[in-house]
């Protein structure tokens, strides 16, 4: 159990040191740890025994909120653009999940999936608003009102979202431990036991799904800056679909596991795409499946085992 | 106005008479094997690849022109086969009394696979088959031009609806089915093969999809995207309906094409919006669709 924080604190030294070795990983990490916060929020509902197939909507909605303040209203610096996007994703969040958290299973499922695909066309068509498909562009913001250089502001946004995964990585660890966190699990458990001890399962819940929806949200904003495009297609279902198979396939035991799950998916496919491209979901699909069959608790659950931890008495299985 | 609504409202029906199958197929699925198989649409467009396939080679073979309707049908019958006892057997089987999030994901991940399966045997061009539409021809009633194929589209999707109700209802097979569907322990009890049942269902399941595909093939013609597109739809489809409903899948598609029909008549840019705002509308106030009866939640 003791080799588990050092473990962590060597990936994440290992992650600050791998543009050094080998600069063009920078960018491919970026957008990793981008999509891992997103898989993150949606391992937390996994943890609840929710799956969501629409949590790609708070992950565009985080992007589009930069895109927007950025553009429209011309406010475009990255520390004022990330607490922006996340208050607007966990506000939406917030909205959506006071309808939705009442539904269990594939009711959840299937209505997480409409209201993302009500998103997702809505971005398509209000062309005025959101530009369309073609999307809205991004030009490279500043950092606490300095203007930097493209290069220098995606390495400065690379250090910044390993600052972020580390803290906000700490503060969601702590949630799960908190009496709010240890109640979503009993969700899964036993939702009635739960509610007879007087916890009330709607209200954890909806504290769960605000938080995972501000976790998109943050991925969003990052994804959004570092891409520098944003398109409705972050919000259509599969890519839903790819989030909740991050999660699974890292693990959804501990924080790292959707990180782990979405660097290893990044990495893979940059190398995938120069030899077999046009294979590319067949690979996932095909890993996806070995990792439901033969190992549930994800790519985490295999460092957890090497590093002496046994037992999450089944909460971390799905 | 009802000049313009009329020709609007046949297409509508065409084109809810192409979702009704793979609609249909989906919830029957569901009903019986208490799985959502995200993978439905895939199935739909790998029927719609086959019989665009199969009727550009009878084209191009010089066979006789009217050999493209028995092959929209024979595709879709050799999809299912191909598929579904196969997929049911392995990967869908696997997943019985596991969590949805399981068999969601399992489901998922075969999407994954089918969709580049078919990139690699199809290739990324559009294919277009439009043989059969040309040959029914058009017939103007009223002033109005209508396709015959469309025509012929509404009323084998009612011959289908009509036929899948005789066939639970009526058959020995059908029968057998509704038991499973009504409790699976005690069907098993009275010694019913739900294995048996599972495959069976799971096989028709795919076929009416894969039908839905070769019937849309000579309207439409099949592009890479098709089956995550169709997917949704279907979703919102059965969910609307009630998932597990026949009737409410048939009522549901109905429902969902005419509304994008007004949407297209009096808000165009709400159009690819319809189906969705619809299914979140019915959801919000039904959870379980409009004909589901499903159990209330346990608390």
């Amino acid at each position: 159990m003791r080799a588990l924080p050092l473990i962590l604190a060597a990936g994440l030294a290992l992650l600050a040191l791998a543009p050094l070795a080998a600069p063009y990983l920078q960018f491919v990490l970026t957008v990793a740890v981008a999509k891992g916060f997103a898989a993150l929020g949606v391992a937390l509902l996994l943890r609840a025994g929710l799956i969501s197939l629409g949590h790609a909507m708070f992950f565009a909605v985080g992007a589009y909120a930069a895109a927007f303040l950025a553009q429209a209203v011309g406010i475009n610096d990255f520390l004022l653009l990330l607490p922006f996007a996340v208050a607007v994703s966990a506000l939406a969040g917030l909205l959506v999940g006071a309808f939705l958290v009442r539904y269990r299973a594939i009711f959840f499922a299937m209505l997480n999936l409409a209201v993302s695909m009500v998103a997702y066309a809505l971005a398509s068509k209000l062309y005025s608003i959101t530009g369309g498909t073609d999307g809205l562009r991004i030009d490279v913001p500043t950092l606490m009102g300095m203007s930097l250089e493209k290069a220098q502001f995606d390495q400065a946004l690379y250090y910044i979202s390993l600052v972020l995964l580390a803290v906000v990585g700490w503060l969601v660890h702590r949630y799960l431990k908190s009496p709010l966190g240890q109640a979503l699990a009993a969700v899964h458990t036993n939702e009635v036991r739960l509610e007879y001890l007087g916890v009330s399962a709607w209200s954890t819940l909806l504290a769960a799904y605000t938080i995972s929806a501000a976790l998109a949200g943050i991925g969003g904003a990052i994804a959004a800056v570092a891409i520098g495009h944003v398109l409705p297609e972050y919000a259509f279902w599969t890519e839903s679909g790819h989030l909740v198979l991050t999660a699974v396939l890292g693990g959804i035991a501990g924080i790292a596991g959707p990180f782990v799950g979405s660097i290893f998916l990044e990495l893979i496919h940059t190398v995938a795409v120069g030899y077999a491209a046009e294979a590319w979901n067949l690979i996932v699909g095909v890993a996806l499946l070995a990792v439901i069959f033969f190992l549930p608790r994800g790519l985490f659950g295999l460092i957890e085992s090497a590093a002496g931890v046994k037992d999450h008495r089944g909460e971390t299985e799905l | 106005m009802l000049q313009t609504l009329i020709p609007l409202f046949v297409d509508a029906l065409a084109n809810a008479a192409l979702i009704f199958f793979v609609a249909v197929g989906l919830t029957l699925v569901f009903s019986v094997l208490r799985i959502l198989n995200v993978a439905h649409g895939s199935l739909y467009s790998i029927g719609a690849y086959v019989a665009a396939s199969v009727g550009l080679w009878i084209v191009a073979a010089g066979l006789p022109a009217w050999l493209t309707f028995p092959a929209l049908v024979l595709s879709a019958a050799f999809t299912a086969l191909l598929f579904g006892p196969v997929i049911e057997r392995t990967l869908i089987r696997w997943t019985y009394g596991k969590s949805e999030a399981v068999q969601v994901l399992v489901t998922f991940g075969l999407f994954l696979i089918l969709e580049d399966l078919q990139r690699m045997v199809f290739g990324v061009q559009s294919i277009y088959a439009d043989t059969p539409m040309a040959l029914l021809g058009i017939s103007e009633i009223g002033g109005i031009v209508y396709l015959n194929y469309q025509l012929a589209l509404i009323g084998l999707a009612v011959a289908v609806l009509i036929g899948l109700r005789l066939f639970i209802r009526r058959s020995r097979t059908g029968k057998l089915l509704a038991a499973v569907v009504a409790d699976r322990e005690v069907s098993q009890a009275m010694g019913i093969d739900t294995n048996k049942m599972f495959m069976i269902a799971f096989t028709l399941g795919v076929l009416l999809a894969a039908l839905g595909g070769a019937m849309a093939t000579p309207t439409t013609g099949v592009a890479p995207g098709l089956g995550a597109d169709t997917m949704v739809l279907a979703f919102a489809v059965a969910a609307i309906g009630g998932l597990g409903q026949v009737e409410g899948a048939a009522v549901a598609s109905v429902i969902v094409a005419v509304a994008k029909v007004l949407a297209i008549y009096y808000a165009p840019a709400l159009d690819a919006v319809a189906p969705y705002l619809v299914m979140l509308a019915v959801l919000l106030v039904r959870p379980y669709g409009l004909f589901g009866a499903g159990a209330t939640r346990r608390i």
